[in-house]
């Protein structure tokens, strides 16, 4: 479905809301991971407010299109765009990572309806894609199915039998969004251990190949539509993300990946997101 | 001296008893399954035919996914396949399956709760000359201390048959193993197979063995040569490592106050030590296990490995002598 000028303004709009709440669940939960989920706020945004075929409200519909989160550290950005599509209650992201709550620090599927899976170690994700796209096409389903994955997690050597395997079944219901952020906990990819090229590998492995600025969420939808129309073949679309985006100190810096800001940090985050970054002059202090 | 109502096979100790291997009760069973149940998808990595799923594969090609030499991501793709209503089995080697996946079989199925049935071939020491490295005797250890799963270890092939088609019917993980050579079958079609319901195959008053898996043969044999001694042996057919038929191996216990357990595993982590920990909480008394003595094993015939490393009938007896000796 095209994006319009004026839909594509109010998804913008809605993903700086998103940014907030995640700072303020952060903060409030005073531990998790802060880089991976502001970084994603765009591609979430797009994929639960215009992407997506779900419902809310029967988070188990059968035909629904599946999202699987491989990289499940990042849940941060995945529970705040759930709330504000409608999935729960938003005063209830202020519970996470806290005894009874159900938003578990790495997600829980047993817990939330509308979770496809419960992941954490990396590596696995994809790989339970490959099935529920391999279930979907048996029974001649309709749906379509998305996995977000890190970059750091392709150093698994899981998440390189599962691109062999989808591969090898030519799985056309299945799109892999891979966040290109150049960051994992000790360091930068490349000096962790590098990946590059990674579009090569994929084509090596028999899979369409899109790069995009994962902030343009105008080329995000126009990539999800370009993968449907790709007959005998996954598609990976390798988005481009600055870790942190919207939050100046956080910006690439690999230092943010696990930790959350403290109230002087979050205050100036919260600051720096209502006025984008300065752009613009906020009412509120 | 066995159980009439279990009907088990009546040449049992004839010289030429019949032996078929535990593993092709796994391929029959599949068959079974799959005509009855069409969510029933079969996996495996690169071994369709030794793991006796190439049958199912060649009937039912839709339903059969061959991952290659890929047992991580087969193990995930089946909790995809369990979360979208499939029903998957997982097959490969138990060295493998669950031993080089346990983290997915950890993450993306128990974790996720998914309803994948991971199944273990050429499990014990039994597979003899391939040697140390494909001799799986740690996969019950591992997969016991998983929440969610359940653990069944079938004596002979129409117990595998049996345990293929109760294990799919049931909703949840579960993990089962069998072997890879020809052994005696003892039970029959009419023998009944619950999970979680061991059997008393002899009725005995002295001592108890609880085997599980193929050397439950071994343990029969002993019970017969003990009988013509004047000692009364109860053997009972512990297939369920996880859970544990609890009131049926205490009842026995309280009566014969002496244990033996036997399996084709390390003694550390095994279905020894899972009774162990039973009998500890519930009802303490003498118990001598057999097993693999925290070892690796190596290449030789299947019989040899099995007296060699202390598992057969010689050694079910001793065994038997020494907890007799500490039976208060």
């Amino acid at each position: 479905m095209l994006l319009h000028d004026k839909k594509l303004k109010i998804l913008e709009e809605k993903a700086n809301e998103i940014r907030k709440d995640i700072i303020k669940m952060l903060e409030h939960a005073g531990s998790g991971h802060s880089a991976g989920p502001l970084g994603m706020a765009d591609i979430f945004t797009a994929l639960y407010f215009h992407v997506l075929h779900h419902n809310p409200k029967k988070p188990n519909w059968p035909e629904r299109d599946r999202l699987v989160l491989s990289n499940g550290h990042i849940c941060p950005v995945r529970y705040v765009t759930m709330a504000h599509a409608g999935y729960f209650p938003k005063k209830e992201l202020m519970t996470l990572r806290q005894l009874g709550s159900r938003l578990q620090g790495h997600p829980e599927r047993s817990m939330l309806p509308g979770l496809e899976t419960s992941n954490g170690p990396l590596g696995q994700g994809l790989s339970q894609a490959v099935g529920m796209a391999l279930a979907g096409r048996m029974d001649k389903k309709k749906y379509h199915v998305y996995c977000a994955m890190s970059d750091g997690e392709h150093q698994e050597g899981q998440t390189w039998e599962a691109v062999m395997a989808a591969g090898k079944y030519k799985l056309r219901n299945l799109t892999g969004i891979l966040d290109r952020n150049n960051i994992q906990i000790d360091g930068y990819t490349e000096d962790v251990m590098p990946l590059e090229s990674l579009a090569d590998k994929y084509k090596a492995f028999g899979w369409h190949v899109l790069e995009i600025d994962g902030h343009n969420m105008r080329a995000f939808v126009d990539a999800c539509e370009e993968a449907k129309t790709i007959y005998e073949k996954p598609t990976i679309i390798i988005a481009h993300t600055i870790p942190g985006r919207g939050v100046s100190y956080m910006e690439n810096d690999y230092l943010w990946h696990g930790n959350p800001p403290n109230a002087e940090q979050a205050r100036q985050a919260l600051s720096e997101l209502r006025t984008l970054g300065g752009k613009i002059e906020s009412e509120h202090q | 001296m066995f159980n009439k109502d279990l009907h088990l096979n009546p040449h049992l100790f004839d010289a030429d008893v019949e032996q078929i291997p535990t593993r092709n009760g796994y391929g029959d069973g599949l068959l079974i399954l799959g005509e009855k149940n069409k969510n029933v998808v079969v996996l495996t990595a690169d071994l369709a035919e030794s793991t006796r799923v190439l049958k199912f594969g060649e009937k039912y090609p839709e339903r059969f996914i061959e991952c290659g030499v890929a047992e991580q991501n087969m193990m995930s793709m089946a909790s995809g396949l369990a979360l979208s209503g499939k029903i998957p089995f997982v097959s490969s080697y138990a060295v493998f399956n669950p031993g080089r996946n346990w983290d997915q079989l950890r993450v993306s199925v128990c974790v996720n709760n998914a309803n994948v049935k991971v199944v273990g071939a050429h499990a014990g020491i039994s597979v003899g000359p391939d040697g140390m490295t494909h001799q799986a005797l740690e996969d019950i250890a591992i997969t016991r201390v998983l929440p969610r799963m359940i653990v069944v270890v079938p004596c002979d092939y129409e117990e595998t048959k049996k345990a293929t088609i109760a294990l799919g019917e049931l909703v949840g993980p579960t993990y089962f193993r069998f072997a890879r050579e020809k052994t005696p079958v003892i039970t029959t079609s009419e023998t009944s197979f619950n999970i979680g319901q061991a059997e008393v195959l002899i009725k005995g008053k002295d001592v108890s063995i609880f085997a599980s898996g193929p050397l439950l043969y071994q343990a029969l044999v002993a019970a017969k040569m003990l009988k013509s001694k004047g000692i009364s042996v109860e053997v009972i057919n512990n297939h369920t490592i996880k859970p544990l038929d609890e009131k049926t191996l205490i009842a026995s216990a309280k009566k014969t106050r002496a244990v033996v357990t036997v399996e084709e595993h390390q003694i550390m982590g095994g279905a020894g030590s899972a009774v162990a920990e039973l009998l500890a909480q519930k009802y303490p008394v003498p118990v001598e296990m057999i097993g693999m003595p925290n070892s690796f094993g190596e290449s030789g015939k299947p019989l040899e490995l099995i007296a060699k490393y202390g598992m057969d009938t010689p050694a079910i007896i001793k065994a038997i002598t020494r907890v007799l000796k500490r039976k208060a």
